[in-house]
């Protein structure tokens, strides 16, 4: 049973990491826009240019 | 001429394509403009945009900048504007009100595919600013600003562009930090609490060595939560003892009981960590902060995406042509000679050297028409040229102008009033003094009957009598009571103006731009109707007169191709023509033989064949339903009115205003004075003004309203703004701001009944760990539960939503 001991500690470690990756991410200035991002995941990646629909 | 019946979309920007539009392979278009764009896009491979939303584009009819960022060229003023600049890079954030959809998004972000040099092209949105940097070997600022105004996406620069802000993200980053950390920790406590809920059997040496182990990691896992999460309050608390030792106030802020249970719950469970070796209340701490940091959180939610501290700043232009090429306007000195174009804005005190110009000063005076001045007058800074170019000697310094000195008037230095009560801290006293008696009380009883309950049952009754519930009513209440009034278009800068709302008893209205409508020098056609066809006429006829309102005539109406086979104009009446076949006069009453009555120098009347049409004029009309408004608040608040403009109104004004309420011909400074005067006799004053010359009043007023055809537009410093098609519903806003406040108060009341059970269970020593980790969330989820169900409810109930 005292794999438990061993195995809470590795979660925390785990879980710490992402604790790290959010800290960075806030730092980096991701939650101060939230709303933009929301537009930006919609839009595809470069098309060639007779594929565009015409009106 | 017959007129095409189905109407042909514009593939750029949706507006309806006239008699002509221009064909380009299967496209129509509107304008050579929304052409010239489509052609940028398509040589680029960027024609997605068009996918994305139909038509994205904005409308390039009537914009015209040749030349207007010539001063961009000028590296002094340029380097004013930007962020960074180096050898090889420059950075620059701009201010664009175009943005208007995803595709705006799309074709901005992608700028560095039109314009080689651009390295990277980020937008935010909400703010509408685009952060550019790019290579300034390779192309540069002007060519870039151009560029985005040929697309129509036309930033806005002004002498406020010149003034970078500090980022208030800084504050916004740390409480979110706060907040992760915390709900980190919180997470990981609860989950090592379950086995000590489950009752561990600790006789059993391998269950014990468990139970240490996971009270050890408990204990580290809350430092974080009380060192760095809760430092805020418990740092507050420290300043407010202090401040109140040294008798400076005597009002205990809310961060004192807050603290107090905070310190209690970290303390004791210590003492049973280390000590007893049971479990402690770790999980009630870490949640209690948790919630403690979300309300606060909310609370500090505002709609920052509006801007409410502008100043005259960000009406005036960064630069201005002088002799000698471009100045930055805050630069200019006496004596300076600057040309000044239609529709341009006057940067400071100056002398007239042309022969005459028209100046529209109705956003910096509320003056409705606009004034004549002759060589040699002087002009005061803020009014817009209607006309001609004219050109000007600088008298004053920008800040040393008429209208800027006002923003060194004291109220622009002082802080805002507060709330006469706040709330939160005026309950905050009694409840600390109640909860401290209560622990002394408890600790006295349990000395003479059980001397070993003391410490138990005292940390207890700190702790439950932490007013988690009571802080988190408050904000959550005011948030949702501002977002309700978001969706009706009227934003509150913060919460704290809500509560403001709630304490007003006279409103104040400016005239020009607030009773009427503001058209800023916009001309409009009034008391009739004309035909596409009659418009095109008397845009060819206006076309022939230099005359500035001719020239705002025919600006406004565009210029047909019909022949003229007659002219004739008449200085100072008006114009006459034949315009296919059709007789048609222009000018004012006298020369079209109308009654003279209440004649207005700004008025062009029309007149087809001989018959009378209506007239052209750039006053503006009462707003829809403005009686109607005045009445309701005629009924519950004393009313008056102060207005830049002369008395001309007053009839119309007087059923609604009291005779000594009725004020003309204010200056801004009157009317920053008169506010004064009223708070002094104890009035709580709201300010409902839109200009310039209103910005003193609403900021010496308890709460300034800034009224707003375009929230995104320049609206002088305030508390809030409200856009015009809203101004009906202002009567609703302030009832609901009053039953915002009784929801408060009906949630702490809740909260106290809570508080009160738990003190129950304390005072007898019998509050368990288990019982407070359940018991604490679940009394401040419920008093949020209530607290916004209670506002949405009422909401709907005042059709608020």
């Amino acid at each position: 049973m005292a794999v438990i001991i061993f195995l809470v500690i590795a979660a925390l470690l785990v879980a710490g990491g992402f604790l790290i990756s959010f800290f960075w991410a806030t730092n980096d200035g991701q939650f101060d826009d939230t709303y933009t991002p929301s537009i930006r995941i919609l839009f595809d990646e470069e098309k060639p240019a007779e594929n565009h629909k015409s009106a | 001429m017959t007129l095409n019946e189905t109407k042909i979309a514009c593939y750029h920007c949706g507006d309806d394509c006239a008699d002509s539009p221009i064909m380009l392979e299967d496209k129509h278009f509107c304008c050579h403009g929304c052409k010239t764009v489509y052609e940028i896009l398509q040589d680029n491979n960027l024609c997605s945009y068009y996918d994305l939303n139909q038509h994205a584009g904005i409308s390039l009819k009537s914009s015209n900048f040749n030349g207007k960022f010539d001063y961009l060229a000028d590296e002094k003023i340029q380097a004013q504007l930007l962020d960074f600049q180096s050898e090889s890079i420059k950075k620059v954030t701009l201010f664009i009100p175009a943005i208007h959809c995803s595709s705006c998004v799309w074709l901005l972000e992608n700028f560095n595919k039109i314009q080689t040099g651009i390295f990277t092209a980020r937008l935010n949105f909400l703010r509408k600013e685009l952060s550019l940097s790019y290579d300034p070997a390779k192309v540069n600022l002007q060519t870039i600003i151009e560029l985005l105004a040929t697309l129509g996406y036309e930033p806005l620069i002004n002498l406020q562009s010149a003034e970078h802000q500090p980022k208030q993200n800084k504050v916004q980053r740390r409480l979110i930090l706060q907040i992760g950390v915390v709900g980190f920790c919180m997470g990981n406590i609860m989950l090592l609490s379950f086995p000590e809920y489950f009752k561990l059997d600790l006789n059993n040496l391998v269950d014990a060595a468990y139970q240490r182990f996971f009270l050890y990691l408990n204990f580290l896992l809350s430092l974080p939560v009380f060192f760095f999460g809760a430092s805020d309050y418990l740092k507050g608390a420290i300043i407010s003892v202090k401040e109140n030792l040294k008798r400076k106030t005597n009002v205990l802020s809310v961060d004192i009981p807050i603290a107090l249970g905070i310190t209690a719950l970290f303390v004791r469970s210590s003492f049973e960590t280390f000590v007893n070796h049971s479990a402690g209340y770790w999980d009630s701490l870490a949640g209690l902060v948790f919630f403690l940091l979300t309300g606060k959180w909310v609370q500090q939610m505002t709609y920052n995406y509006l801007s409410f501290e502008r100043n005259y700043k960000s009406y005036f232009p960064l630069a201005v042509k002088a002799r000698g090429g471009y100045k930055n306007v805050s630069e200019l000195q006496k004596g300076d000679i600057i040309d000044i174009h239609n529709q341009e804005l006057i940067p400071a005190d100056s002398l007239l050297i042309s022969d005459r110009a028209y100046i529209d000063y109705s956003f910096v005076t509320g003056e409705s028409e606009p004034i004549k001045k002759e060589k040699g007058e002087l002009i005061y800074a803020g009014g817009r040229l209607i006309g001609e170019k004219v050109y000007l000697t600088v008298q004053k310094q920008v800040s040393q102008s008429y209208l800027t000195e006002l923003w060194n008037n004291d109220a622009f230095k002082k802080e805002k009033r507060t709330p006469t009560i706040d709330l939160a801290n005026a309950f905050s006293k009694y409840f600390t003094y109640t909860a401290l008696l209560i622990a002394l009380a408890t600790g006295v009883y349990w000395y003479f009957v059980q001397p070993e309950l003391i410490w138990k049952s005292v940390t207890a009754v700190l702790m439950v009598a932490c007013p988690c519930a009571l802080t988190l009513s408050m904000p959550f209440t005011m948030n949702t009571t501002m977002g309700i009034f978001g969706r009706n278009k009227f934003f509150v800068k913060n919460q704290m103006v809500v509560q403001l709302l709630t304490e007003i008893n006279e409103v104040v209205f400016d005239k020009t731009g607030t009773l009427t409508e503001n058209k800023n020098g916009q001309l409009h056609f009034v008391d009739g109707q004309l035909k596409e066809q009659e418009k095109s006429w008397i845009g060819q006829l206006a076309a022939q007169s230099v005359h500035p309102l001719s020239k705002m005539i025919y600006q406004y109406l565009g210029v047909g191709k019909g022949i003229i086979s007659y002219y004739n104009e008449i200085k100072g009446m008006g114009v006459e023509g034949i315009v296919d076949r059709n007789f048609i006069r222009l000018g004012n009453a006298e020369f079209l033989g109308l009654p003279i009555s209440g004649v207005s120098a700004s008025q062009v009347n029309v007149e087809i064949n001989r018959e009378y049409r209506g007239y052209f004029t750039i006053k503006s009309e009462y707003r829809k339903n403005w009686k109607e408004v005045l009445q309701q608040i005629q009924k519950n608040f004393k009313m008056a009115l102060v207005s830049g403009d002369n008395d001309e109104e007053k009839e119309n004004l007087s059923p609604f205003f009291d005779k000594s309420r009725l004020l003309f011909n204010q200056k801004p400074q009157d009317k920053l004075d008169y506010i004064k005067r009223e708070q002094e006799e104890g009035k709580h004053v709201l300010m409902i003004g839109d200009g310039l010359n209103d910005a003193g009043a609403l900021r010496q007023s308890n709460v300034g309203i800034a009224l707003s055809e375009d929230v995104q537009a320049f609206s002088p410093a305030c508390d809030a703004i409200l856009d015009a098609s809203q101004f009906n519903r202002l009567t609703d806003f302030l009832g609901f701001s009053k039953k915002a406040l009784r929801i408060v108060k009906a949630s702490f009341l809740l909260s106290v009944i809570y508080n009160f059970i738990g003190i129950g269970w304390a005072v007898s020593g019998k509050l368990s760990p288990v019982m407070a980790a359940i018991f604490m969330p679940l009394s401040s989820l419920s008093v949020v539960l209530f607290a916004v169900g209670m506002t949405y409810l009422f909401a709907k109930l005042k059709k608020l939503i």
